[in-house]
């Protein structure tokens, strides 16, 4: 009667709990080490031992996407990825994507303008598949689009402005267009802006 | 609040552009900081132990042995001292932890605090309760009738059942109406509930500081009242709790209630001075629910030979679960949402929610209207089919115009469903289609009606309904303070949207501070629809009141008089000599000069004075109202029962898209959101119990199952929204469920009157219909086998 409905079943007794052992990972590039239980996810290894928090968790059971990485190129859910199972493998994050953090990667800019991203939590999840998918394939059709990102959950967009993010990105990967550079419409002055400089002002 | 004369572009990224969402960048980077993302020095995990019974006596709860395990801080269980919550002050029914009853699978017993999840997750299991199982009340029949007191899962109510709300309207004489009528079509409909399936899990950090004060980090679309409730369950003055809205990753309405979980975090804080967080697992989130109703529905509607509607008279026996949260507004919403678009004759509403133990039911996405609005619409494509009529055109002669007011009292100002209509049959062919395409391929037409938020608040105080205030320094950026709350919508964009356009001025010098009760004036949260109408407007009104201090600091400038100048393009023009300006940032330096910053407030307080005298004649008002039409082509495969949707054509009304990127994105959303019930969402039980809580039986729409989707914009110009807008957040859900079952209603020639269309029931519906062809073809009676299937 007392028995928690969800989740695993808890241990009997937390203090003995599997040992911890230590794991080297290559994440974003860099080699890591983690001490890790058995039952540890890749997901929370990211998340909580390393700070990773760009992959978002969804449902914990491979439903929704959120928390696709790339393991060795290839999209892989992180929450149903032991992280004992990933030593050695070459882990990819969104965090990778676009390093520099201003400097976007296509196909996040084309999430950010083309309206594929509303509340966000998707959207890292979604780039990890699509990233790849365009690497694949550089001119998916819709269709291959759609079943590229079937795996992966959105419930705000309604996916048909994601597929439009995917072709904008492809098109731009391809060298077909090139992104407008963001337009300055008035010339904005940098630095500390004290003096009175307008035209009709009692200052020039 | 209107824009300038047309041609004239103030900003960039002002009104009627197209706007990516401002946060766009953090969100595509995975930096975007949602409340699990956050971590605090000395936090600790926070788990809820949950009740494994539908309706049972808590006999007693023995928390010891969990409390002597190393590694746990606190354990808290419920208490009759506690204050009760909710959302909605007229039933305040819900208590953080159960006292003394479990009232459903999944309700709050008790919550643990420790230094780990294994350790939490030990300790529940530790935890030795003892209940005594009660009489359970599964179908909302069984609700109605009179019970013993102590069985009554909300012992406030003043009924004698477990009713928790039932309205009564009625507006002309519908049964003269319906007698007198050349034709009659009625139905009686079954919804299932269906959820929100936000993709974030609810998530909570509590922090009991220090100081005293409470700071709350929660994934909440209504920060002020769960800082309200917050405040009476921990007994402290509102000061001294601080409510931060982290991102939200999407909501729905499954955030808008202030939430148990939000309570126990803030218990457990108390107990530990440590914070706490309590991250919910994808089972939970369906356990604790606050979908839509289910419902079952039953509708007569009639007409005149014409096909003038002379008479609706709906009545809805709406399953709320365990507790109230927004049931009384769900409860009116059922009904008196179907007072538009169409002039009705004569309308007659009941509407009873009754509490079941079942988990809770409350807003969601087109709260209220979705189910009605569905049993209406295809009841009015069978009255089209008595009349002798084309679908489009029964509903072109029947809608109300603008400036009107409807039989319950409604004030329609602007209305542009007429035009809804003319653009999706023309975009869609309708004329050349409906009744014409082959067998298996059909077309369908549905209008929608929404409230553009509520024209009176929930809480009955002198607050405004949303409240902005703006600052700007020497630096020349403009920062929003606004308490409406972003879940994906947009309305930090809209907020910057409409500053931008004021001042004139591009959209990144605008920051938006919408999370934090500590700094951020109240807006009441994103709920209704309400944010761009209402909050859209404080932060308008708020930016009008610096425009004019940069006038007359361009007029002591120039010496020219204020009146005639205009910011535009960072620029303050004298518009009678465009040569003379002033820019943007000498107006600011000049405005702040001996004075500081410049700040202003601006608020939108209420609706005018508006509806009738009737009881619960309040609600459903709202300052205004959008309106939709949708065209649906589909196919349905006969073998198989599967629909596919292949193009929806939606044209919606929402006044004035300040950003039609946003608005097309939100009617997208929506769209998804109405296939997905239409199609295959069904919230089930087994035994009490959620039986698909997770995000494979709990099938929602993939990128496969999209539709191609035509959206055409409609604007109306609303005399009072922020540059004529109104909502397209809710509205635009409503005529895709109806649309899409009348389409498939031409394709294969049976109608439903249940939710969701899945195959099994189309193919049931459709032998169903040739046995009975068959039957009539051959004139004999029922063969025996056939009586038995």
């Amino acid at each position: 009667m007392s028995q928690p409905l969800k989740g695993p079943q808890p241990l009997p007794d937390a203090r003995s709990a599997p040992p911890r052992q230590m794991v080297r990972l290559i994440v974003n590039g860099t080699e890591r080490e983690v001490a890790v239980r058995p039952y540890d996810v890749l997901l929370d290894t990211l998340r909580n031992d390393l700070g990773l928090t760009g992959t978002t968790r969804g449902c914990d059971m491979g439903t929704c996407g959120c928390c696709t990485v790339h393991m060795d190129g290839v999209p892989q859910l992180s929450c149903l990825t032991l992280t004992l199972l990933a030593e050695g493998a070459e882990i990819r994050t969104i965090e990778d994507v676009a390093p520099l953090g201003t400097d976007l990667h296509p196909v996040q800019r084309a999430f950010a303008t083309q309206g594929g991203s509303q509340c966000g939590f998707c959207t890292p999840g979604f780039v990890m598949t699509v990233t790849e998918l365009l690497d694949r394939n550089p001119s998916p059709s819709d269709d291959e689009i759609r079943r590229a990102i079937s795996g992966n959950m959105c419930r705000c967009t309604g996916y048909n402005k994601i597929v439009d993010s995917v072709r904008t990105a492809a098109a731009e990967l391809r060298g077909e267009v090139t992104p407008k550079a963001p337009e300055e419409s008035v010339p904005t002055p940098v630095g500390p802006y004290d003096k009175v400089r307008s035209p009709g002002g009692n200052g020039r | 609040m209107s824009a300038p004369e047309s041609g004239v572009v103030r900003s960039p990224q002002g009104v009627g552009q197209r706007v990516p969402l401002i946060d766009g960048a953090s969100k595509v980077t995975g930096s975007a900081v949602y409340t699990d993302d956050l971590k605090m020095p000395g936090m600790l995990v926070g788990k809820i132990l949950r009740s494994p019974l539908p309706h049972a006596k808590i006999v007693s709860i023995d928390t010891s042995r969990a409390e002597a395990m190393p590694g746990v801080k606190a354990i808290v269980t419920g208490s009759g001292d506690m204050a009760k919550f909710g959302v909605l002050p007229i039933s305040k029914d819900e208590v953080a932890l159960a006292v003394d009853r479990v009232k459903y699978v999944g309700d709050c017993v008790a919550g643990v605090a420790a230094d780990t999840e294994e350790i939490a997750m030990a300790a529940m299991a530790a935890i030795d309760v003892r209940y005594e199982p009660l009489r359970v009340f599964d179908k909302a029949e069984d609700s109605l009738e009179d019970i013993d007191p102590g069985l009554k899962i909300n012992p406030d109510t003043r009924h004698a059942s477990n009713l928790h709300k039932e309205v009564n309207q009625n507006f002309g004489d519908v049964d003269a109406a319906i007698a007198a009528a050349a034709h009659v079509a009625s139905g009686k409909f079954r919804f299932v509930g269906v959820t929100h399936a936000f993709t974030e899990p609810h998530c909570v950090i509590a922090h009991f500081e220090p100081t005293g004060r409470l700071t709350i980090w929660s994934a909440t679309q209504v920060p002020h009242y769960l800082h309200r409730d917050l405040s009476a369950v921990m007994e402290m003055p509102m000061h001294k709790v601080r409510v931060v809205r982290p991102m939200v990753g999407g909501a729905f309405g499954g955030k808008s209630d202030p939430f148990p979980h939000e309570m126990i975090a803030s218990l457990l804080s108390r107990k530990t001075g440590r914070p706490v967080k309590i991250l919910f697992d994808r089972e939970e989130v369906f356990l604790t629910n606050h979908g839509r109703h289910p419902t079952k529905t039953s509708v007569t509607v009639a007409c005149d030979e014409n096909g003038k509607l002379t008479g609706l008279d709906l009545d809805a026996l709406i399953d709320g679960g365990a507790w109230g949260s927004f049931g009384v507004v769900t409860t009116y919403y059922n009904g008196v949402l179907s007072a538009g678009p169409y002039d009705l004759g004569n309308f007659r509403y009941r509407g009873r929610r009754v509490y079941t133990n079942k988990a809770p039911c409350g807003a969601m996405r087109g709260h209220g209207a979705v189910n009605s609005r569905f049993a209406f619409e295809v009841l009015v494509d069978e009255l089209a089919e008595k009349c002798g009529l084309d679908p489009a055109e029964i509903r072109r002669r029947n809608l109300l115009t603008s400036n009107t007011t409807t039989l319950n009292g409604f004030r329609i100002t602007s209305n542009g469903t007429a035009e809804c209509i003319r653009r999706v049959v023309e975009a869609s062919d309708w004329d050349k289609k409906r009744g014409r395409l082959p067998y298996g391929e059909g077309i369908g037409i549905a209008c929608g009606f929404y409230i553009s938020g509520s024209a009176l608040r929930i809480n009955w105080n002198k607050v405004p309904q949303s409240t902005a205030h703006l600052k700007i320094d020497m630096d020349g950026g403009v920062t929003v303070h606004c308490l409406a709350a972003e879940i994906g919508q947009g309305s930090d964009t809209m907020l910057a949207q409409c500053v931008a356009e004021v001042l004139g001025l591009p959209i990144d010098w605008v920051r938006v501070c919408a999370r934090d009760t500590d700094t951020d004036p109240i807006d009441l949260g994103s709920y209704s629809s309400r944010v761009t109408f209402m909050a859209g407007l404080a932060a308008s009104r708020a930016a009008e009141v610096i425009r004019q201090k940069l006038c007359q600091a361009a007029s002591r400038l120039t010496g020219r008089p204020a009146e005639g100048f205009d910011t535009r393009q960072c620029e303050v023009v004298f518009l009678p000599e465009p040569e003379v300006r002033v820019h943007y940032l000498d107006a600011v330096l000049e405005a702040i000069a001996g004075k500081g910053a410049l700040i202003a407030k601006g608020c939108y307080h209420d609706a005018p004075k508006m509806g009738g005298d009737h009881k619960g004649a309040a609600a459903g008002l709202s300052p205004t109202y959008s309106f939709q039409a949708y065209v649906t082509q589909t196919k349905v495969d006969p073998e198989t029962g599967f629909i596919k949707p292949m193009k929806v054509w939606a044209a919606h009304d929402c006044g004035k898209a300040l950003n039609p990127l946003a608005v097309e994105m939100q009617i997208e959303g929506c769209l998804h959101m109405g296939l997905g019930q239409a199609m295959m969402e069904s919230f089930g039980y087994n035994r009490m119990t959620v039986s698909n809580p997770n995000l494979l039986d709990y099938k929602i729409p993939s990128a496969l199952e999209m539709p191609d989707v035509e959206v055409h914009i409609v604007e109306s110009n609303d005399p009072e929204g922020p540059f004529g807008a109104k909502e397209a957040g809710e509205g635009p859900l409503l005529p895709i469920l109806p649309s899409l079952a009348n389409a498939v209603t031409d394709a294969v020639g049976v109608r439903f009157y249940e939710l969701p269309m899945t195959p099994d029931r189309v193919l049931n519906a459709i032998e169903k219909k040739e046995r009975a062809a068959a039957r009539t073809a051959s004139g004999k009676k029922r063969t025996p086998e056939e009586s038995v299937r």
